[in-house]
């Protein structure tokens, strides 16, 4: 005790001459490997950030800025002219709109459902049950494109086992409206919901089970039992699933040109940006005209910002779930 | 005690009736949304595909739209190729990529949540449309371009390719390196979710397997193969099926493309599908085939 005392009083230098230079050896490698470190993470911090910091310096920019060779990051002229048409060409408050509820609706919607099924086999022994989970795997594997071209047929031409074709001779089409992907979502067939499947499962799993045997012993139904008891403890990868659900669904193109394309939502819009772009000033100016390959880019680039503000804002907040939850399930074959 | 027995069956019976209607909503969806649509998908894609007014019909016509896939498109055969070449070098990068920063961040630093933060956001930000604008995004690539001229013109990459090309040695092979490192912005924000996964995999390893190393007299580096990749090896597996499932998914990826185009542009239902069941035949088969291999070697601490 008295010993370890004493060598704390020491000097550096006393201390690594009494350890034969193995301090100073030590010391030296753990700056030099702090510096390294500190080398690569900021430059690939930079190599992921640095098309955002480029996108909002060009966002700011007039079209003659963006000519000028002399200017790169920071804008001679500072304008906001092109966030204003970007919002007109996307009808960015009405898209937005559309966007917040399809989201949020759609998230909840799935999460509910694979809350369900996640649970079910967590914790449930049944027959058949391996199969269905490697059917879950099938879901996950299974590039929605390979189904799309029947899915399609399917809800242009919608039946519900013949019945409405033996009754009015006619079958639905459901093309275009909103009622096919939320049949989907609501039996997760929907954007990634196997894999949401999954990350549920192995959350369950990792709970200990005492407390639903105490609450059968007491007389506690399945239904109630899930409800009233796991359902508390699971908030951490309910919360991180739902934003996932939600981001995903958020700039998703895929789902959103099959099934929603006649509503207006951001990523949709965005992905047509360019080409509404021509049009729009056609329209304004009654004149046919070409748009420089420079400015499209520029309105691009502004409409994706706008885009990803708010999923901007919500990681700003949220960063702790959607980092956590992926660590909570303890991922494990 | 008969009657126990009977009653435990009751309740192993009532818990499997309630685990059946937990699951009941994947089953419906599964069989109404997955089922039905990949066996038509499959018919289809043996037939010819004839839309009507209020109906489709059918006509089977034997593997010709397998033949006009692979003959007479003049596309997809070489799309396909490449597409998997690229997908095997990526998925590397990736998992290699992913591996070494998940090492630096398991270190403890100041500032390493902030890092882990930065790594992440890809995951949120260049997902769906988002990445598929930002390939094509021209402005973006001259002032790119603009900032690695202005800053002095030294290119340390540049300089090593030119080293590594003029000695001769693999030059296949480097190519290959090579044309990963220029595009190293897309292997980073493919590999956000693969370096968590990596990370909650190192934070398992007890630190007390390490110092016993150490006092063995093990290196550092002796510990990282004997010791860190063992215990990690499940995580390689789960990588790397997520991580060639999310690459053959990406909106930006040519086959898929190519397979929207015959399907929206040229109304061709029955060519799509057979393209797209042989895509998904070929990457089921590529997963199968190499997980089996991974798994091999997978080591199982408990």
């Amino acid at each position: 005790m008295t010993k370890a005392k004493n060598i704390d009083k020491l000097g550096f230098w006393e201390r690594n001459k009494r350890s034969g230079g193995y301090l100073l050896r030590k010391k030296i490698i753990e700056i030099g490997v702090s510096v390294c470190r500190f080398i690569l993470l900021f430059g690939m911090c930079f190599l992921i950030l640095q098309p955002i910091l480029n996108k909002i310096s060009v966002s700011f920019m007039t079209e003659q800025d963006l000519y000028n060779p002399i200017v790169t990051n920071i804008p001679e002229h500072f304008t906001t002219a092109n966030y204003k048409m970007a919002s007109d060409v996307m009808s960015y408050p009405t898209a937005l709109v559309n966007s917040i509820i399809i989201s949020l609706t759609i998230a909840v919607l799935q999460i509910a459902v694979c809350t369900l099924v996640g649970y079910g086999f967590a914790r449930f022994k049944f027959p058949l049950k391996k199969m269905w989970f490697a059917c879950v795997i099938l879901v996950i594997l299974i590039p929605p494109q390979t189904i799309v071209s029947s899915l399609y047929l399917h809800f242009r031409f919608f039946d519900i086992l013949g019945i409405l074709n033996l009754i009015t001779g006619q079958t639905i089409n459901l093309r275009g409206s909103k009622l096919p992907y939320y049949l989907m979502s609501a039996t997760c067939m929907g954007l990634k919901n196997g894999l949401y499947i999954y990350m549920i499962r192995q959350f369950f799993r990792n709970i200990p089970e005492d407390m639903e045997e105490a609450a059968y012993v007491d007389g506690c139904g399945m239904l109630r039992t899930f409800l009233r008891i796991m359902l508390p403890q699971s908030k951490p990868i309910l919360s991180s699933c739902f934003l996932f659900a939600f981001v995903w669904q958020w700039t998703d193109g895929f789902y959103s040109k099959m099934f929603l394309g006649t509503t207006p939502l951001v990523s949709t819009s965005l992905a047509r940006i360019v080409d509404s772009l021509g049009a729009y000033i056609q329209r304004i100016s009654g004149i046919k005209t070409t748009i420089s390959v420079a400015y499209s880019n520029c309105i691009l680039s502004t409409g994706t910002l706008m885009i990803i503000l708010p999923l901007i804002i919500i990681y700003l907040f949220a960063q702790r779930a959607f980092v956590e939850s992926i660590s909570a399930t303890g991922i494990k074959m | 005690m008969k009657k126990q027995k009977n009653k435990l069956a009751g309740l192993q019976k009532r818990k499997a009736i309630a685990g059946y209607c937990f699951i009941s909503p994947f089953i419906i969806g599964f069989l109404a949304f997955m089922v039905k649509p990949l066996f038509q998908s499959l018919h289809m894609s043996f037939s010819e595909v004839s839309l009507g007014s209020g109906n489709f019909s059918l006509a089977l016509n034997g593997i010709e739209n397998f033949k006009y896939a692979f003959r007479v498109d003049p596309e997809y055969t070489r799309l396909l190729v490449e597409e998997l070449g690229r997908m095997v070098v990526y998925s590397l990068a990736i998992i290699v990529f992913s591996f070494f920063v998940a090492l630096i961040l398991n270190q403890k630093f100041k500032g390493r949540a902030l890092v882990r933060a930065i790594f992440f956001l890809p995951v949120i930000l260049s997902s769906g449309v988002i990445l598929g604008l930002e390939t094509n995004n021209q402005l973006m690539a001259t002032l790119a371009a603009q900032i690695e001229d202005s800053t002095g013109g030294v290119s340390i990459t540049a300089a090593l390719e030119e080293i590594l090309r003029t000695s001769g040695v693999g030059v296949r092979a480097f190519e290959k390196v090579f044309e990963v490192i220029d595009n190293i912005y897309d292997v980073a924000i493919a590999s956000g979710i693969q370096i968590i996964i990596f990370l909650s995999g190192l934070q398992t390893i007890s630190s007390s397997m390490y110092e016993a190393a150490d006092i063995e007299g093990c290196t550092k580096w002796e510990s990282l193969w004997k010791i860190t990749f063992p215990m990690i090896s499940s995580m390689f597996l789960v990588n790397w099926i997520y991580t060639v499932v999310d690459f053959c998914m990406r909106s930006d990826n040519a086959v898929i493309e190519k397979i929207q185009s015959v399907m929206i542009d040229q109304m061709q239902y029955g060519r799509a599908s057979a393209m797209s069941w042989v895509y998904f035949v070929v990457i089921l088969a590529f997963i199968g085939i190499s997980s089996y291999l991974i798994s091999k070697e997978v080591y199982y601490y408990d």
